[in-house]
């Protein structure tokens, strides 16, 4: 079981600055996310593309302003899930909770922050029938263990930088890979385009393309596809393997967290926002996107505000009654959990004769 | 500056004829979502740029459109439910001579 002070649902920009807050006031933070890397929509949709309506930052790429925060709360050595759905949550009876993810992972705290954005990122699946009967059959839709893939004959669908990246990394440990995509062109890195035209060339990719897989087959466990070339419809090629893995990107879904008796309203979570973003559960909180009232902003600037309201408030949850006055950072520093200091130099006071 | 009028199907199949301004640089998908025509979160998701496939939606006028840049063509050949009338509604900037356009939503998910 891993315990904390404040459990956040989500490491998008909202969830990483709420453990710098927390951290002012000496409370830790653990978090949770789908993705395998933290940053939410800024890593998964646009790292690479400018935000220019960050304060006091004219132009900053989404990538880099994640590295900012990673670095900013580093002091305050937050723990991560990371690759883990949160799927269930449960009530104390000494009034923690207690959230479980779709690994069986435990985390146990008396405030649990969601910033779960527009929601966890899931594979999109393709439409084809008996899709699912597959699932962890030899259909995948994330590449946990790449060596898992060693000597199998593997076919990735797909046309996007994932598609391309994982086709270079398999292809050097797969006995045979397979890439197909509907066109002739692939949207990605120039490098990485490059590199699949090489192992192409090579024989160490087969390309299919313009072409896609229209059918599964096998007893029990995938054992073929159906693959259907775009300019000979008529002559199916049926592929013998050992893994599909469809490659399509991932899209956002509010999924469990809207079985969790919390008042959901357009797709997201309704909070009191006269106070401090708390949601009908007393100790359960939603900040950034994932949460609406009356004029909201789904905003990263919007995201840190409510972060910060939302750390007052926990730290008033878990010292009932104490005595507090917020500090600046300028006056009261930064007084790391790894024992790190930051403090604004001192000004020299010294007679000029 | 004027107005120009849209008629979109929903993903209920409900349909809707709405007013669209020319003059605030909106596209298709802002339409719909200014008009909460789809749910909140299951349109729009990339935010219009032709990275989501969220939007898309089939054409069922025959009014002149922009072509399909490199992008949008990117986009399509991975999306769900496309046929020859699919565009991603974030690609279609609203301009006078789209009045009277006929769209229908594509299904969520696409
Ligand atoms: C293309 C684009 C451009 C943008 N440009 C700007 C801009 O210029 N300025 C601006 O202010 N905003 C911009 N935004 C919006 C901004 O990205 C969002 O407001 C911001 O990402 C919200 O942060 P968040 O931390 O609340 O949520 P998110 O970034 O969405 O992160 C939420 C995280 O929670 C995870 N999660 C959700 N549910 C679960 C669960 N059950 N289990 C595990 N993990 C879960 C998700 O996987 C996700 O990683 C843009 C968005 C896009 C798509
Ligand atoms: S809104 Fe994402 S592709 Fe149009």
């Amino acid at each position: 079981m891993i315990k904390t002070d404040i459990l956040i649902i989500g490491a998008g920009p909202t969830g990483l600055f709420a453990v710098f807050e927390a951290g002012l006031l000496q409370l830790k933070c653990h978090l949770i996310d789908a993705l395998p890397q933290p940053g939410g929509q800024l890593a998964e949709i646009y790292p690479k593309k400018p935000i220019y309506d960050i304060p006091g930052f004219p132009e900053v790429l989404a990538g880099e302003l994640v590295d900012n925060l990673m670095e900013q709360i580093r002091p305050f050595q937050p723990g991560f899930t990371l690759g883990e759905r949160a799927e269930t949550l449960e009530k104390m009876d000494d009034g923690t909770f207690v959230v479980t993810t779709s690994e069986g992972t435990r985390h146990q705290a008396p405030i649990v922050a969601i910033a779960g954005g527009l929601g966890s990122f899931e594979p999109r699946k393709p439409l084809l029938d008996n899709l699912e009967d597959y699932e962890d059959k030899g259909v995948a839709y994330m590449i946990r263990d790449p060596e898992s893939y060693r000597g199998k004959r593997v076919l990735i669908a797909g046309g996007g930088d994932s598609a391309l990246d994982w086709s270079i990394y398999l292809a050097e440990i797969a006995s045979e890979l397979i890439l197909v995509h509907r066109r002739n062109e692939f949207r990605g890195a120039l490098d990485s385009v490059e590199k699949v035209q090489d192992l192409k060339d090579r024989g160490k990719i087969r390309l299919l393309t313009p072409a896609e897989v229209v059918a599964l087959e096998g007893e029990g466990a995938l054992e073929r596809v159906v693959v259907r070339k775009m300019t000979e419809p008529a002559e199916d090629i049926r592929v013998e393997l050992d893994a599909f893995i469809p490659l399509f990107g991932l899209s956002p879904k509010l999924g469990p967290i809207s079985s969790w008796g919390l008042e959901i309203e357009k797709n997201a979570i309704r909070v009191d926002n006269t106070l401090d973003y708390q949601t009908n559960i007393p100790g359960i909180y939603a900040i950034g996107d994932v949460n609406t009232y009356p004029g909201k902003l789904k905003l990263i600037l919007c995201g840190f505000h409510e972060a910060t309201l939302m750390c007052q408030s926990a730290y008033q949850r878990i010292h009932p009654g104490k005595k507090y006055v917020m500090k600046y950072t300028t006056v009261g520093g930064i007084h790391g959990f790894d024992g790190s200091k930051k403090e604004a130099p001192k000004a020299v006071v010294k007679t000029i004769e | 500056m004027s107005d120009i009028l849209i008629r979109i199907r929903d993903r209920e199949g409900k349909l809707h004829e709405v007013d669209a301004s020319t003059d605030m640089n909106m596209n298709l998908m802002e339409v719909v979502r200014s008009y909460e025509l789809a749910p909140e979160g299951t349109i729009g998701i990339c935010g219009g740029i032709a990275m989501c496939a969220s939007c898309q939606c089939y054409i069922c006028s025959d009014h002149p459109l922009p072509e399909k840049t490199e992008d949008e063509e990117a986009m399509l050949s991975e999306a769900f439910y496309v046929n020859d009338k699919s565009r991603l509604g974030c690609q279609i900037r609203i301009t006078e001579d789209l009045h009277g356009l006929e769209v229908e939503l594509a299904p969520e998910g696409a």
